[in-house]
C-alpha cells in the first residue's frame, strides 16, 4: 500500500507542531523519517495512528482519502505502530500478548490458546520471525520482544508499519537481525516508515529519506547519493562536522589507577572481575562493550556508588576504597551519568538547582545551611550561556529541557568543575546531532586542558571518534586494550562479542 | 491532549515569568491548578453534602439552614473564629508533619502515634515539675513534646534507612503501639491521677499551660498560644525546605533518590532526619492539645489529628502555607459542624463525609477538571512513591 500525507498541519497552543508536512511512503520500500527531538516526528506519527486529528491536510492510502476518528480506524486502514517502548505484558506468553484484544475464543469467552499459538506460528513462519509462542515475555531478550510487537501489528493486518526509534534498545547484533526482518517485510510488499535520528542506520536501510525540522519537511534525500554530513546539516539547519577534530594526545601522569578491582552482585557473582586499568591526564580512554558487560558498574565503583569487593582504586596515588560518593566527588571526579533522567538530574528542580545538584553545599552556593540564591542563580546564568543550554531560562524545570539540552546542562555542571578525572557514561545517548557535536568538542577540550577522561559508550563510532586508547569490556572483564590508531571497528567488534581472546 | 508534546514545546506553553516562584511554592504545575482544584473540590463536596442532607428526608431549605449554621459556627462570631483556630492549630502541625515527609518521598501515616507520644512527654513535664515560672516551664513542656515526637519518628526513619522497612507499614503499626502505650501508662502511678480508677493523667500545672491569649476578652475564647507555635513551625518548615541545604537534600531525595545519591547526598541520613522532624512536628501538635486545650491526657486524646494531618497535607499540596490554609478550612468545618449539629440538627458525621469528599476530589484532579470542563492541564498529585523504593 502506498501512503501519502498532503499538507498535514497540527497546531498546539503556542506551538506549530506540524507545518504543511507532505510525504510519500511507497509499497515495498522503507521511508526513513529523520529529525531532531522536537522536530514534529512524534506528532506526525500520532496523527497517522489516529491519536491526533490534523488541523489541515489529508492522509491518502492507495489513492483513497482517510479519516481517522480514533486509533481503531488507523488499524483498520492497515497502519501498525511499533513503539520504542514495548507494550507487552511481561507475565503473559508471546501468543497471549499477540492476541490480546483480538483473542480467539471458545463460546463463552474462554481463550482458545491452541488457536492463538497457531496464529502466531503462521505469522512467524510467513515473515521469518522465529519466536516461541509459548515463551513468557519476561524471559525474552529485547530483540525478541520487538519481534513480538511486530507480529502483533501484522496479526492485526497492518500493511504499513511504523517503527519509532526501533534500534534504540537493541544490541549491534540485534540491529543486524532487525534489518533482516525489515528486508523480509519489504520483500512481502509492506510499506515501512522508520523514524530515527541515527543517520547511519537511515542510510543503511532506507529507500527514501524525508527530513523534518521545526515541524516542516526541509528536504528529501536519496540514500544512495547522500552522506551523513548532508543529512545532519539538513536536520540541524547548519553545517555539521561529524568527525571530531583533535590533535594527538599528550598523556601525563597516571590519574586513575585501578588494580584487581572486583564487584559482586547480590548473589556473590562477579559483575566486575579483577579490572586493571589506568587513565592518564590528557588522554581519553574509551570503554567499548555491549550494554550490560560491566560498564555501568565500572563507573559506579569509581564514583563510590557501589561497594568494592576487592582490589584498589587510586586517584592521583590516593586510595579511594571505602570513600563516600561525596568524598570522591570532592577529591576530583566529575561524572556524567549514563541515565540522565534517572540519575543525572531532577526533573522537577529548576535549571539553577540542577546546576548545583552536587555542589550546593559548597561556597559560594551556601553559607552554613543557608543557600545563597543569588550566587546560585548567577553561576547558573553563566553556565547555561557558556554551555549553550536552550532555552536559557534558569527558572524552568530540568524536565522541560529536550534530551540534548538536558545533557548539555549536566555536562555544564560536571565540566565546569576543576577536577583531574572526568567520567562520561553514554555522553550522547539519544540526543540530537547538534548537541552530540557540541559535547564531543567539550570532551576533547577538557582533555587538552590536561584532564584524564574515561568515556563509556556502546556506540563504536563514538569510541573511535573520541578515544586515544580503547579498552573493551566483555562479561565484567577487560578483554582487550588497544591504541585507537592501531585497531579497527571490526577488531573491537569481535572483542565486544567475546569472540577474540 | 498535551501529553505528546515534547518537553520543549510544553515549556513554551507556560510563560517563564509565571513560573519560578510559584514553582517553588507548589508541587502543582502552575498556580491556577494549585488553587483552583482545591477550591472546586471544596465546593463540589459541599454540593454533595446538600444532596446527602436532602436524601435523608430534609428539604433544601433545611440543608441551607445547616450550612448557615456551619458558616456561623466557623466564622460567624469571635467565639466561632476562636473555635476554628483552636481546631486548626493541631492540624497545622500534623499537616506539616505529613507534608514534610511527602516532600522527601516518605508517607508518614504515623503522625497520630507521634502526636500521642509527644503529648505524653509534654503532659509528664507539665505535671511532674512544679515551682518553675511559666517562661521556663512552658517551653520545657513544649520541648518535651518535640523530643517525644522526634524519638517516635526516629524509629520508622532508622528502620527504613537501615533495613528498608516501608514507612507506611511501620508507622501504622507504631500508631497502634502508641495508642495502647498511652492506655497503659495512664493506668500507672506515674501518670494516673490520684483517686481515679479510669485512665486519666494528672492535670498540667498552670505554668505549663499554653495561655488562651484572648480569655481576658471573653473566657470562652479557647484559642491558645499554640497557634503561634504552629504558624512559626509553618514558617520554619518553609524556610527549611526552600532556603537551606537540608531542605534541598530533602526535596532531592523526594524527587529522585537515585539522582540524590549520585549527587553525594546520604539518602539514609535524609530518611532518618526527615522522620525525626516530621515526628517532632506531630509531637508538638500532641503537646499543644494537652497543654493548650485539655490540660491532661486521656486515652486517644489526639482524636485523629494525625490522620486529619494527611488530609490537610494533601489539600495543602504539601506546601507549608497551603497546609496552614487547609488546616484552617478543616478547623472551620469542625467548629462549624458542632454548631450545625446543635442548631440545625444535622449530625457532625456529615462533616467527616464532606472532608472525605474534598480529599477524594483533590486526589483525583482529573475528575474535578471533567466536572467543570477546565481547559487547564491538570497534573495529578503524586501522593506516595508506592511500595518499592
Amino acid at each position: 500500500m502506498e501512503l501519502e500525507l498532503r499538507g498535514i498541519t497540527k497546531r498546539f497552543p503556542g506551538v506549530l507542531a506540524n507545518d504543511d508536512v507532505s510525504l510519500t511512503a511507497r509499497s515495498g520500500k522503507v521511508l526513513a523519517l529523520i529529525g531532531e527531538n522536537g522536530a514534529g516526528k512524534s506528532t506526525l506519527m500520532n496523527i497517522l495512528s489516529g491519536i491526533y486529528r490534523p488541523d489541515a491536510g489529508e492522509i491518502i492510502i492507495d489513492g483513497k482519502q482517510q479519516h481517522f476518528a480514533d486509533p481503531g480506524d488507523a488499524i483498520k486502514a492497515g497502519i501498525g505502530m511499533v513503539h520504542q517502548h514495548f507494550m507487552l505484558v511481561p507475565v503473559f506468553t508471546v501468543a497471549e500478548n499477540v492476541v490480546l484484544g483480538v483473542e480467539p475464543t471458545f463460546a463463552g469467552n474462554i481463550l482458545n490458546r491452541k488457536k492463538a499459538n497457531k496464529e502466531v506460528e503462521e505469522i512467524s513462519k510467513k515473515y521469518g520471525l522465529a519466536v516461541d509462542p509459548k515463551a513468557l515475555i519476561e524471559d525474552l531478550p529485547v530483540g525478541l520482544q520487538q519481534r513480538v510487537e511486530i507480529i502483533k501489528v501484522l496479526l492485526r493486518g497492518a500493511k504499513i508499519l511504523v517503527f519509532d526509534e526501533p534500534t534504540a534498545v537493541l544490541t549491534p547484533q540485534e540491529v543486524t537481525e532487525f534489518f533482516g526482518i525489515v528486508h523480509e517485510l519489504k520483500s512481502r510488499g509492506a510499506t515501512i516508515i522508520f523514524i530515527t535520528h541515527k543517520l547511519k542506520e537511515a542510510l543503511a536501510i532506507a529507500d527514501d529519506i524525508t527530513v523534518l525540522r521545526g515541524g516542516k519537511v526541509v528536504g528529501n534525500a536519496d540514500p544512495k547519493t547522500t552522506t551523513q554530513e548532508e543529512l545532519a546539516s539538513l536536520m540541524v539547519g547548519r553545517d555539521i562536522d561529524l568527525t571530531v577534530k583533535k590533535s594527538l594526545a599528550n598523556p601525563g601522569e597516571v590519574v586513575l589507577d585501578m588494580a584487581g578491582v572486583s564487584v559482586m552482585d547480590d548473589y556473590g557473582r562477579p559483575i566486575l572481575d579483577s579490572i586493571d586499568m589506568q587513565v592518564r591526564s590528557g588522554e581519553i580512554v574509551g570503554v567499548a562493550g555491549i550494554q550490560g558487560n560491566g560498564q555501568t558498574e565500572l563507573v559506579e565503583v569509581i564514583t563510590g556508588l557501589i561497594p568494592l569487593a576487592s582490589g584498589a582504586i587510586r586517584l592521583k596515588g590516593q586510595d579511594m576504597a571505602g570513600s563516600s560518593p561525596r568524598d570522591i566527588h570532592k577529591d576530583g571526579v566529575a561524572h556524567v551519568p549514563e541515565d540522565r533522567n534517572h540519575m543525572g538530574m531532577i526533573g522537577s528542580f529548576t535549571l539553577a538547582e540542577n546546576l548545583v545538584l552536587d555542589s550546593y553545599y559548597e561556597k559560594p552556593f551556601s553559607k552554613g545551611i543557608r543557600m545563597q540564591r543569588q550566587a546560585i542563580d548567577e553561576a547558573a546564568r553563566v553556565l547555561v550561556k557558556d554551555y549553550d543550554v536552550r532555552p536559557p531560562h534558569i527558572e524552568n524545570t530540568g524536565g522541560a529541557l529536550s534530551g540534548g539540552n538536558a545533557q548539555k546542562m549536566i555536562v555544564a555542571r560536571e565540566f565546569s568543575r576543576d577536577v583531574p578525572l572526568v567520567l562520561c557514561a553514554q555522553p550522547t545517548r539519544g540526543i540530537d546531532v547538534g548537541s552530540i557535536e557540541y559535547i564531543h568538542e567539550q570532551i576533547v577540550k577538557k582533555r587538552d586542558e590536561g584532564v584524564a577522561i574515561l568515556v563509556v559508550s556502546t556506540e563504536l563510532d563514538e569510541i573511535f571518534a573520541l578515544a586515544d586508547r580503547i579498552v573493551v569490556m566483555f562479561d565484567g572483564r577487560i578483554v582487550a586494550e588497544l591504541n585507537t590508531a592501531d585497531t579497527s571497528p571490526t577488531e573491537v567488534g569481535l572483542y565486544m562479542a567475546g569472540q577474540a581472546a | 491532549m498535551n501529553k505528546n508534546l515534547t518537553a520543549e514545546e510544553k515549556n513554551e506553553l507556560v510563560n517563564p515569568k509565571e513560573r519560578g516562584f510559584t514553582q517553588r511554592l507548589a508541587t502543582a504545575t502552575d498556580w491556577r491548578t494549585a488553587l483552583l482544584i482545591p477550591a472546586l473540590a471544596v465546593l463540589t463536596a459541599l454540593i454533595i453534602g446538600v444532596v446527602i442532607i436532602m436524601v435523608t428526608g430534609s428539604s433544601f431549605s433545611d440543608a441551607m439552614e445547616a450550612y448557615k449554621a456551619l458558616l456561623q459556627g466557623s466564622v460567624g462570631s469571635l467565639r466561632a473564629i476562636s473555635e476554628t483556630l483552636t481546631a486548626a492549630t493541631p492540624l497545622i502541625l500534623s499537616g506539616l508533619s505529613v507534608a514534610l515527609a511527602f516532600r522527601a518521598g516518605l508517607f508518614n501515616i504515623g503522625a497520630e502515634g507521634q502526636a500521642l507520644i509527644g503529648g505524653m512527654f509534654a503532659v509528664w513535664v507539665g505535671f511532674s515539675i512544679t515551682g518553675l515560672p511559666l517562661y521556663i516551664h512552658l517551653p520545657l513542656a513544649v520541648l518535651a513534646g518535640i523530643v517525644g515526637g522526634a524519638i517516635y519518628g526516629f524509629v520508622p526513619g532508622i528502620l527504613k534507612a537501615k533495613t528498608g522497612a516501608h514507612e507506611v507499614i511501620t508507622t501504622i503499626m507504631l500508631n497502634y503501639i502508641a495508642l495502647r502505650l498511652v492506655d497503659y501508662f495512664l493506668k500507672t502511678s506515674i501518670f494516673q491521677r490520684e483517686g481515679r480508677n479510669d485512665p486519666v493523667s494528672k492535670n498540667v500545672e498552670a505554668t505549663a499551660e499554653l495561655p488562651a491569649f484572648l480569655s481576658s476578652v471573653d473566657p470562652a475564647l479557647r484559642v491558645h498560644a499554640g497557634l503561634f507555635v504552629a504558624l512559626a513551625a509553618a514558617f520554619f518548615i518553609y524556610w527549611l525546605l526552600f532556603r537551606t541545604t537540608i531542605g534541598f537534600e530533602f526535596r532531592a531525595v523526594g524527587a529522585n533518590p537515585s539522582a540524590a545519591r549520585y549527587a553525594g547526598i546520604s539518602v539514609t541520613r535524609v530518611y532518618i532526619l526527615v522522620m525525626m522532624i516530621a515526628g517532632a512536628l506531630a509531637g508538638t501538635a500532641g503537646a499543644g492539645q494537652v497543654l493548650g486545650v485539655l490540660g491532661r491526657a486521656t486515652p486517644g486524646f489526639t482524636a485523629d489529628l494525625g490522620f486529619d494531618g494527611i488530609a490537610v497535607a494533601l489539600l495543602g499540596r504539601s506546601n507549608p502555607w497551603g497546609v496552614v490554609a487547609a488546616a484552617i478550612l478543616f478547623g472551620g468545618l469542625r467548629a462549624g459542624g458542632q454548631q450545625m449539629q446543635v442548631s440545625a440538627n444535622v449530625g457532625i458525621d456529615l462533616i467527616a463525609v464532606i472532608q472525605g469528599l474534598i480529599i477524594m476530589f483533590v486526589a483525583a484532579p482529573a475528575l474535578i477538571a471533567a466536572i467543570y470542563r477546565l481547559k487547564t492541564p491538570v497534573a495529578s498529585t503524586q501522593i506516595s512513591k508506592g511500595w518499592a523504593s
